[in-house]
């Protein structure tokens, strides 16, 4: 306990704490729409996309966090006309977005004055001493717009995620919604970017709900404990990081990762349990208890 | 009486393939028709374009006398789609999945007391009340069909439009499901159901429609009765005052063709 007051004596520290607790909040949040609507990598091809904005700051002299939003945001944006208007496959898509972010993030950081890759190297990996206090306040603002979406919309984006077409005839603007979960999930990303890094960003947003999901029930309730998990491993390796002197974003994954082996184990029993449950009331139905997918039409 | 939905000289088309060739359709308020055909004759196409679902290249297509373009009233529109649309990559409660229902009467704000309420009599219409916080993952392909049906009643709709509900549904919710049919019926409420067979639903269809090439081939007014000259059940759903042509006068006697035709045929 000493120790851990000794390390929010440094302004840096605070103010990584504080990301972390943010980003741990947001990420799952998010995750958990992107997961339900199988696009767990969308968050991976908003990372990528985001080194071409943060580039673009460099070599505007701007900060690299707001043009970072702006490009992922339109990433995001296209890749979700692409997706809704079926004119490609969604992992094309997204693979161009995977390669097209990444070279534009290279080529740009090489033409700006004095700019290398080696810039880009915190942002690739994350890193709790280069959160300045110019990007706490960005990643407060932006953290609170993810909440408010992901929160105050939650029984509307999880319609459109669940059911599209449904959604549609219920009359919900679904175009709109679909656009601001785009959106609401590059804000997310380069929200984390700072702490955890674009290139392990999207750990966070399925890691913790894959977790959840396997001792849950209900979407509401593995959006709570996804967020919740999220909180204790962004902490949790934001303060290893600290003492062990590793890069905090590996650290953060890495422990997700191991509450999630840990979760499963213990997950096991419980399943079996629910399965034995179960059958007595699927007695006499002509079908197995998994729904079968009808073939379309 | 105007109708819920009109189609007149509908086409549409499926990546660049026609598959509506000139529909026309009616039902009336509550009404219930069944679209019957072949895989590939347009079922779904038909009813997924009369809701706006897919563009119609020609025609005119109404929803409560509204073209469906300019048609915002989606409160009064039920839609159970088919059920393989329906799975998600995060667990979710039936009660969740039912409640999406309701945000067509609320749409972006927080739904209250009469929502919960409306969920609750959804849910014990198909029989479904006690497996409210039960994973939907869990349910048999029946019990996952009832919850799409509660889905849509929640909205507390004048029409329900239902596509391919039986599929591979068993006995039990098949018997459940027509219940729940034979009670909105008896409500007024206007019923379009997409069938692959009649099934344990003829006596209560009206009307069943013959799709065939993305055409209709025929129409048979009251196959229940044609079949087992149960009419009763039949008619429980119609509204009076309809023109002499409506199925629920005695006048229309379907062809006795028509019943052997149902039962194998092309279905």
């Amino acid at each position: 306990m000493f120790d851990f007051l000794d390390l929010l004596d440094y302004p840096f520290m605070q103010r990584a704490l504080l990301a972390a607790l943010l980003i741990g909040l947001a990420a799952p949040a998010v995750g958990t729409y992107l997961v339900q609507r199988r696009q767990a990598l969308m968050g991976d091809g908003i990372g990528h996309v985001a080194l071409t904005g943060v580039a673009l700051g460099f070599l505007m002299n701007t900060s690299p966090v707001w043009t970072a939003v702006a490009v992922s945001a339109l990433g995001a944006v296209a890749m979700e006309l692409l997706r809704s208007s079926g004119r490609a496959r969604g992992d094309i898509a997204l693979a161009m977005l995977f390669y097209g972010g990444m070279a534009g993030g290279v080529l740009i950081i090489n033409v700006a004055p004095g700019g290398s890759t080696a810039n880009l190297t915190s942002y690739l990996w994350g890193s709790i001493t280069t959160v300045s206090p110019e990007d706490i306040t960005a990643i407060v603002w932006l953290s609170v717009f993810v909440l408010l979406v992901c929160l105050g919309l939650r029984r509307q984006l999880f319609a459109v995620c669940q059911d599209e077409e449904f959604a549609r005839v219920t009359g919900l603007p679904v175009r709109v919604l679909n656009l601001l979960l785009a959106v609401t999930a590059a804000a997310t990303v380069t929200v984390a970017m700072r702490v955890v890094g674009l290139l392990l960003v999207s750990a966070l947003m399925v890691i913790p709900v894959v977790t959840a999901q396997q001792v849950t029930r209900g979407f509401a309730v593995t959006l709570g404990l996804a967020a919740a998990l999220g909180v204790l491993v962004s902490l949790s390796g934001t303060i290893t990081s600290y003492y062990a002197d590793v890069p905090p974003g590996a650290t953060i994954v890495l422990i997700a990762l191991g509450l999630f082996a840990v979760v499963s184990l213990l997950a096991l029993p419980l399943a079996r349990g629910r399965a034995r449950r179960a059958l007595p009331r699927e007695a006499g139905a002509a079908e197995p208890a998994e729904p079968a997918l009808t073939p379309g039409p | 009486m105007e109708p819920v939905i009109a189609l007149t000289e509908v086409t549409a088309e499926l990546g660049g393939r026609p598959v509506l060739r000139g529909i026309d359709l009616t039902v009336a308020p509550g009404e219930a028709v069944a679209l019957l055909g072949a895989n590939g004759s347009g079922k779904s196409t038909a009813v997924r374009t009369a809701i706006g679902q897919v563009p119609a290249t020609g025609g005119e297509r109404t929803l409560f006398g509204t073209p469906v373009r300019r048609f915002r009233d989606w409160r009064r529109v039920g839609y159970v789609p088919q059920r393989s649309t329906a799975a998600g990559g995060v667990p979710a409660t039936v009660r969740e999945v039912v409640s999406a229902g309701r945000l067509a009467r609320r749409g972006l704000r927080p739904l209250g007391r009469a929502d919960r309420a409306a969920v609750d009599r959804a849910l014990g219409l198909v029989g479904m009340a006690e497996r409210a916080g039960d994973s939907v993952n869990a349910l048999s392909g029946g019990q996952h069909q009832r919850v799409l049906i509660a889905r849509a009643l929640a909205t507390e709709p004048e029409l329900l439009i239902m596509d391919e509900p039986l599929a591979g549904v068993d006995l039990a919710s098949q018997r459940v499901l027509a219940g729940t049919l034979r009670a909105l019926l008896r409500e007024g409420t206007a019923v379009l159901l997409v069938l692959h067979e009649l099934g344990p639903l003829e006596p209560l269809i009206d009307r069943a429609v013959v799709l065939a090439h993305g055409r209709v081939e025929r129409t048979i007014d009251q196959p229940g009765r044609a079949a087992k000259g149960d009419a009763g059940a039949a008619a429980e759903g119609c509204p009076a005052g309809l023109p002499e042509s409506h199925p629920c006068h005695p006048a229309d006697e379907s062809e006795p063709s028509a019943e052997a035709e149902l039962q194998t045929g092309i279905l």
